[in-house]
């Protein structure tokens, strides 16, 4: 028994160092004194004050944060209608091929989904002469695309588990279907839509292959920015960047814990 | 106070529901009065959910009309029709407190503010949930639950509530009180209720009237009484209490009586005609077992049916004793009698030569 457990724990244990280990040693050489990222040079803070000051650094956080932000919205929105009408508004013609089209971007490569939809802005674009510039607008849009199928996915579980007659009941005691959504719908699968915010936030923060091929010159996000200089050769800067990275997205995924907790709790 | 009650407060007409090539409910005809407590039983799956949300409008029926209080509402949807129902899941809102809950069908109909508070009291003094009217759902038993889902729809004063399956969520003890509370409430509000239940003992403890529901029809309908008394078919029969069959053929028939001759019984059975039955007509007499009687000597009384058999197996019930007894022919039947003896001893016991006797009136006929 004593031995087994022993054994379990070092398995454990060493899965865990796999994949931690990559992550801590970012976040210690991010307070590493010197200029070579890979020789210990003595504790500083430093690195993150140069980020504050670096201009490029700023510009690409504040674009990926507003692309995350928006596209996330969205694909909430879109996402929450997709899966309302593909498990509430009963059988219409097609229904099982849309139900299993919304689950297609999850599997599709990035790099098609990226190309694809880089074809589609220059078409439209001879067509209509917009978009005329890539940047935030193509990149917000193409994320929503692709983390709607997310969101969708996520409300749709959530919804077809939820006991339908919830619904019928508030039309019984006299609520329009309209309104039933509201009062009934809505407030039961919210967490489902905080955790598809959530998850489509951190997409969008995370994506680089999809921004690559959708972007244009002058708009690069963090990945890209953190992409680009990486290839010139790892710098300590790069580092502590990466660190604050994790860091806002723990916090952002504590967040998103606390809250379908808290739901849950009160429901 | 019977005859100013509308006896067909509740009309329905042929309906039927398919869903696909299946049959639900199948040219359903029924009326139910005003201020009746009416349940419709069945086994699971025959269309009894069915039948309610279509009067609950629901599901719209294939075929037929619905007519509550002289109004066809075959076309009005749940949420305009005076009819509230309770579902078999109860389906509390989860994310509102059991006040809300209850307050919510009156909130929907723009009732002011102090009215509202007003009722919710008022019915929530009604189904005892005065302790717990901040809670939360999720802090609630199973029997307080079904009294939120009660009260919320009662609120509203329907002019019909339908409840599915309003007790099976709960266990035998509470089932128990709880039926007497509905009917109780039922009684106090004069409401009219349609109840599902697939429990033969609760619908007879419970009703005015019973439909008996088999594969989507509607196969009798009555009192408890005259359901347990004068089954039609021998699916009612069966289904309601236990009962012993022999199927035979009409022998001979006089003024009053009908002799059927039953194999499984070793000769004629006599029952009363009254069905217009001729010699050769293939028909079913059945008998409960608490109309049998046992004896170690021949039954004196002629008239009687008697019949030899042998005790198989019984059982002490306290207030009954149960046995089965296998009559020359091999067939088993069941056999109940009163313990009206105080008694430590037992009057028959097993593999004991017995006769079991029943008056013919006690002979149900069924045909076909
Ligand atoms: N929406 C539906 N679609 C298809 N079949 C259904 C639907 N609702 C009920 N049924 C079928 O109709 C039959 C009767 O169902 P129901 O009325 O719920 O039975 P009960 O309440 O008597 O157990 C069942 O066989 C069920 O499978
Ligand atoms: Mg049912």
């Amino acid at each position: 028994m004593r031995k087994q457990s022993r054994f379990i724990l070092s398995v454990l244990a060493f899965g865990y160092a796999f994949l931690y280990i990559p992550l801590l040693s970012v976040i210690v050489y991010s307070f590493n004194d010197s200029r070579l990222a890979t020789v210990w040079g003595g504790f500083s803070t430093r690195w993150y004050g140069e980020l504050f000051r670096n201009e490029q650094i700023l510009d690409a956080t504040f674009l990926s944060f507003r692309i995350a932000a928006t596209s996330a919205t969205l694909a909430t929105v879109f996402g929450t209608m997709a899966a309302l009408m593909l498990v509430r508004f009963g059988r219409f013609r097609g229904r099982t091929l849309f139900s299993g089209m919304i689950t297609a971007p999850l599997i599709i490569p990035e790099v098609i989904t990226g190309l694809s939809l880089l074809l589609f802005f220059v078409t439209i674009q001879q067509w209509f002469g917009w978009p005329s510039q890539r940047g935030f607008s193509t990149i917000t849009i193409a994320h929503t695309t692709f983390s709607m199928a997310y969101v969708a996915v996520i409300v749709r579980s959530r919804l077809s588990a939820m006991d339908q007659s919830l619904e019928e009941v508030a039309m019984d005691l006299g609520c329009r279907p309209a309104r039933v959504i509201f009062d009934i719908t809505l407030p039961l699968i919210a967490p489902a839509m905080v955790a598809g915010w959530l998850l489509a936030f951190t997409l969008s923060l995370d994506d680089l292959v999809i921004a690559s091929f959708v972007s244009g010159p002058g708009a690069n996000t963090l990945p890209m920015y953190i992409f680009s200089k990486v290839k010139l050769g790892v710098t300590p800067d790069v580092n502590a960047l990466a660190s604050l990275f994790i860091l806002v997205v723990t916090v952002t995924l504590f967040a998103a814990w606390f809250l379908t907790n808290q739901r849950e709790k009160k429901s | 106070m019977n005859s100013t009650r509308n006896p067909c407060f509740i009309r329905i007409r042929g309906v039927s529901k398919l869903f696909g090539d299946f049959v639900a409910v199948d040219n359903v005809d029924l009326d139910i009065a005003q201020g009746e407590l009416f349940s419709i039983l069945g086994g699971s799956g025959c269309g009894k959910t069915t039948l309610l949300r279509i009067l609950a409008g629901f599901e719209k029926p294939t075929t037929g009309r619905v007519e509550i209080d002289g109004v066809d509402v075959t076309d009005i949807p749940a949420y305009d029709r005076p009819v509230n129902m309770m579902f078999q899941s109860y389906a509390i809102f989860p994310h509102m407190s059991v006040e809300k809950n209850i307050a919510y069908g009156l909130r929907k109909d723009k009732v002011a503010r102090a009215e509202i508070a007003k009722w919710v009291d008022e019915v929530i003094e009604l189904v005892q949930l005065g302790d717990f009217r901040k809670r939360n759902p999720e802090q609630l038993s199973g029997g307080q639950r079904q009294r939120v889902a009660l009260a919320r729809a009662l609120i509203k004063r329907p002019k019909v509530l339908l409840l599915d399956e309003p007790l099976a969520a709960l266990d035998k003890k509470l089932r128990e009180h709880t039926q007497f509370e509905l009917m109780n409430i039922q009684h106090e509000l004069g409401i009219t209720f349609v109840v599902v239940t697939h429990d033969q003992e609760e619908a007879m403890t419970l009703s005015t009237r019973i439909a008996v529901m088999d594969k989507g029809r509607l196969l009798q309908v009555g009192e408890p009484k005259e359901i347990y008394e004068y089954p039609e078919t021998r699916f009612v029969a069966d289904f309601i209490g236990t009962i012993n069959t022999f199927d035979g053929q009409v022998s001979a028939v006089d003024e009053q009586h009908i002799h059927v001759d039953c194999e499984t019984a070793g000769g004629d059975l006599l029952a009363f005609n009254e069905h217009e039955l001729k010699p050769g007509d293939k028909v079913c007499i059945a008998v409960r077992p608490e109309k049998i009687f046992i004896s170690r000597e021949p039954p004196e009384n002629n008239e009687d049916i008697r019949v030899k058999g042998t005790v198989d197996d019984l059982g002490y019930l306290g207030n009954l004793s149960l046995y089965r007894v296998r009559l020359e022919s091999g067939k088993v039947i069941l056999v109940s009698q009163q313990n009206r003896q105080r008694s430590a001893k037992r009057s028959i016991e097993w593999e004991e030569q017995i006769w079991v006797s029943w008056r013919p009136r006690s002979s149900i006929v069924l045909v076909n």
